[in-house]
């Protein structure tokens, strides 16, 4: 059994963990990814998800099929949260089931890692001194030289 | 001419100032349309580090574009 989803609301971890159960399972590995307070040097006061869901939805069960095929695991899921989270909330939670520890090791590893690389969703910080940005995009778009003006924050928010 | 349907995210949305737009172009893949964009949007710059998809796939920045193709351009991605 495997499953990606995206979630609107907070992540329901005990749903997630009891997806996992398997009497054939030894060990039992999450992965947990929370909103932290400061990225490169800026303090942060929020974050917000944008997800475009019908790609990312089939490119997380790929992620998952993959990590089935090149490990030897019993179950995998996963969750990642759209829209506006705070500080210490799971954005993003990875579960692996497997017989033995090192494989879920191992696919709970690959999976976040590919989920961070392959799904288009994208993280904007607000930070305390009232700005905002596109993470990974301070190159994308000239807009993004300057900071943006607090009424702009308000009507940029997904 | 090809009709295509560009549609932009996060970024790419704020610096255009529209998540959908028709285009009418002689673009030939995925880079080219892009650099048609940059001339028309003065917020874009490159597309380094973006990813494009075409009709809900993923696809290669030199993808042959087809006559009512929608395409997707993502900015650099930041899950989790």
């Amino acid at each position: 059994m495997s499953g990606f989803s995206i979630s609107s609301q907070a992540i329901d971890l005990k749903a997630l963990r009891a997806g996992l159960a398997d009497v054939a399972c030894g060990a039992c590995v999450v992965f947990e990814g929370w909103v932290r307070n400061h990225n490169e040097g800026q303090a942060v006061s929020r974050l917000a998800y944008e997800v475009y869901e019908p790609l990312a939805v089939r490119e997380g069960e790929t992620i998952l099929q993959e990590a089935m095929q090149r490990f030897d695991i019993g179950r995998a899921v996963a969750v990642h949260r759209q829209g506006e989270l705070s500080l210490s909330e799971p954005a993003v939670v990875v579960g692996v089931a497997s017989a033995h520890r090192d494989a879920a090791f191992r696919a709970c590893r690959y999976i976040i890692d590919e989920v961070k690389h392959r799904l288009p969703i994208w993280k904007k910080e607000y930070y305390t001194d009232g700005t905002a940005e596109w993470v990974n995009c301070r190159h994308c778009a000239e807009s993004y030289s300057r900071p943006p003006a607090r009424n702009e924050i308000k009507a940029q928010i997904p | 001419m090809k009709r295509i349907a560009v549609k932009w995210f996060a970024a790419y949305r704020d610096a255009t100032g529209t998540a959908a737009e028709p285009v009418e172009t002689a673009a030939a893949t995925p880079a080219d349309l892009f650099g048609e964009m940059v001339a028309r949007h003065h917020g874009l710059t490159s597309f380094a580090g973006a990813l494009v998809a075409i009709n809900d796939e993923m696809a290669d920045w030199q993808s042959p574009l087809a006559d009512g193709d929608e395409v997707l351009f993502f900015p650099p991605v930041a899950g989790g």
